[in-house]
């Protein structure tokens, strides 16, 4: 499972897209299966808003060249699964958004695809939904699928077994969780008051900020990890290991401090 | 409120289609009332046949008020009435003059006058003219003989309903498809993009054949229309036309992102049809400019059918022109439309692959 992070405008459903073969390259090369074999869910969920659930289901099921009963015993799987079962009758646009969502992860599915690209399957979908999707999706992984999924949620793609930070189109890391949070050059602190310059953002009620260069070594950049080893205080509070969030804040800071241009842009 | 007036005006300004709305509408309208608005037919052309087809020719001519009013544009001394019928079912002439052994022969001589009751303006001017002569002629009005308005109103309405499904419903169905991203669904699912067009499209031609049927017959039970011609080509002539509006309507939702945008385009191109079309100011009233406008819509042409054929029974020679044209608006609209959809539910074809690190030469590794 693939977990594709990044801001607004990171260039994520463009990366989707061009594996599907709706944008073209620039460069580079795309190997993804016959459209047959890929199951899609668009970010607007690619739910039929005038049809019922079961209809929403029958079409894409028919459409994928599937038996009645093939599509019956996919449709109880997985809306029982989703919890959509007792919501056959009803349409697309009286559904809520967790729940179109969901169904819209349904019909990417209902084809037992090879390949499932998911745009922010979980975006607008309460917490409670969002467990019952989750587990939707790692079934569908532990099942053999290969998935691609955008998100903006850094604590799902923890989940992931490889997470692509994007930023402006362009990859600022790659590889799994842990490889992402050591790519980040410098290291990240912790304070509980602001410190100066623009660096920092909020978590919870704490400050993280980035700093290009280890404060105590500002010659050498060193490891958070070995900063914390080392006992890492410095005047802007206590060098932690960064999560994947801070991670991608860092990242993306890292990238704009390179580009002094956008750093306006950044900031703003 | 002066921030709310500023916002409005903001929103406003980007908003182009209603832009060209404010300021197209009212030229548009002012164009048509001014120059297309009249009911008041001038000129009618007319036919003369029989032996004393030369006098009746040159009797206009040397009476200035009838050669302003009437236009002669064949004369046949050598036919007869049979002729002159013709004459009138593929609108050659708004009215026909029989004269001398042109006649038949139990007609005691006296010229016969056949106005043709389809144009409804023309007949009523030539009702006037003729009942200024009096007993001089007999006179005969064909095809709509009381110059019933719904008669000649039906026939056009049935091209009106099918420009209105094929253009307004057919873009609003194809643009909801857009506006709820389902579009982007279909692009990727196993159908074929003629599958998707063709399976998007075949609803609204089959309903749009449905409601004709139901105008059509609706139309002859409730007013009486008669139908004298010949069903197939008015079949042929819908069919035709209704390519050309689902063309039309398909282009719309091709430019328009959602629904409102696809309404506001579609009625800009239905009310212009409506009212340059000849359904309700007649063609031949018009200011030639404004007239051709109206001869760039496929709602002309086919109200030229459905009147010919229900009223007129009127030749294939007639009808070949009309059917020409609807069939090259049917191509070039249709054929667009299909293109334009295509294009945007396809899959992307890459660029020409660049040198690497070109187009990110100022990226910071």
């Amino acid at each position: 499972m693939t977990a594709l992070v990044g801001g607004d405008g990171a260039g994520k459903t463009t990366l989707l897209r061009a594996l599907l073969g709706r944008v073209p390259l620039d460069g580079g090369s795309v190997s993804v299966p016959d459209l047959r074999r890929v199951g899609y869910q668009p970010a607007t969920s690619g739910v039929w808003p005038a049809l019922s659930v079961d209809e929403n289901v029958e079409f894409v099921g028919r459409a994928y060249g599937m038996s009645g009963a093939e599509v019956r015993r996919r449709r109880d799987t997985l809306l029982g699964a989703a919890g959509l079962d007792a919501a056959g009758d009803r349409l697309g646009r009286e559904l809520s958004g967790g729940m179109r969502q969901k169904l819209g992860f349904c019909l990417a599915m209902l084809h037992e695809p090879e390949v499932l690209l998911l745009d922010e399957p979980s975006t607008g979908v309460d917490p409670v939904s969002r467990v019952e999707l989750w587990k939707l999706v790692a079934d569908a992984s532990t099942a053999g699928a290969a998935v691609a999924m955008t998100t903006t949620y850094l604590d799902e793609a923890e989940r992931a077994a490889t997470v692509v930070a994007l930023d402006a189109g362009h990859v600022l890391a790659a590889g799994d969780p842990a490889a992402v949070r050591d790519a980040v050059p410098g290291c990240v602190t912790t304070s509980a008051t602001r410190p100066p310059g623009e660096r920092t953002w909020r978590r919870g009620t704490a400050f993280h900020t980035w700093h290009p260069e280890h404060p105590e070594h500002p010659e050498h950049p060193v490891h958070p990890r070995h900063a914390k080893a080392a006992g890492g205080g410095t005047p802007h509070g206590t060098v932690i290991e960064p999560d994947l969030e801070d991670a991608l804040i860092a990242l993306t800071l890292a990238r704009t401090a390179a580009r002094p241009e956008q750093r306006e842009e950044a900031v703003a | 409120m002066r921030a709310m007036v500023l916002k409005e005006f903001r929103e406003l300004r980007r908003d182009k289609r209603t832009l060209a709305m404010l300021i197209g509408l009212p030229l548009m309208l002012l164009i048509i009332f001014g120059f297309a608005a009249n009911f008041t037919v001038d000129t009618l052309e007319v036919a003369v046949a029989g032996s004393d087809a030369d006098q009746v020719e040159q009797l206009v001519a040397s009476n200035p008020q009838a050669e302003d009013e009437l236009d002669i544009v064949a004369t046949e001394p050598g036919e007869g009435e049979a002729w002159a019928r013709d004459q009138l079912a593929d609108d050659h002439a708004d009215l026909a003059v029989v004269t001398g052994d042109g006649l038949a022969d139990d007609s005691g001589g006296t010229p016969l006058v056949l106005i043709d009751g389809s144009n409804l303006f023309a007949a009523q001017a030539a009702n006037v003219v003729v009942a200024g002569l009096g007993d001089q002629v007999d006179h005969e009005v064909l095809y709509n003989p009381d110059l019933t308005t719904s008669w000649v109103m039906v026939p056009a309405l049935i091209g009106l309903i099918l420009t209105f499904i094929g253009t307004l419903i057919t873009s609003i169905g194809l643009v909801r498809e857009r506006e709820s991203g389902t579009l982007e669904q279909l692009a990727v699912m196993p159908f074929s993009s003629t599958a998707v067009i063709l399976g998007k499209i075949t609803p609204y031609f089959l309903l749009a054949c449905v409601d004709m049927v139901i105008v059509t017959v609706l139309g002859m039970w409730v007013f009486d229309v008669p139908f004298n011609g010949s069903v197939v080509a008015f079949v042929l002539g819908a069919g035709i036309f209704l390519f050309a509006v689902l063309g039309i309507g398909v282009l719309i939702s091709t430019v328009s992102q959602n629904t409102g945008q696809a309404v506001q385009v579609a009625m800009m191109t239905l009310l212009p049809q409506v009212l340059l079309s000849g359904m309700i100011f007649p063609l031949d009233a018009m200011a030639a400019g404004v007239r051709w406008i109206g001869y760039l819509f496929p709602l002309t042409w086919f109200t030229k059918i459905s009147q010919g054929v229900m009223l007129r029974d009127a030749s294939w020679e007639y009808l070949a022109l009309p059917l020409g044209i609807l069939v090259v608006m049917a191509c070039v609209f249709f054929g667009l439309a299909v293109l334009r959809l295509r294009r945007s539910i396809s899959p992307a074809r890459s660029h020409t692959p660049q040198v690497e690190g070109a187009a990110d030469g100022v990226e910071a590794r």
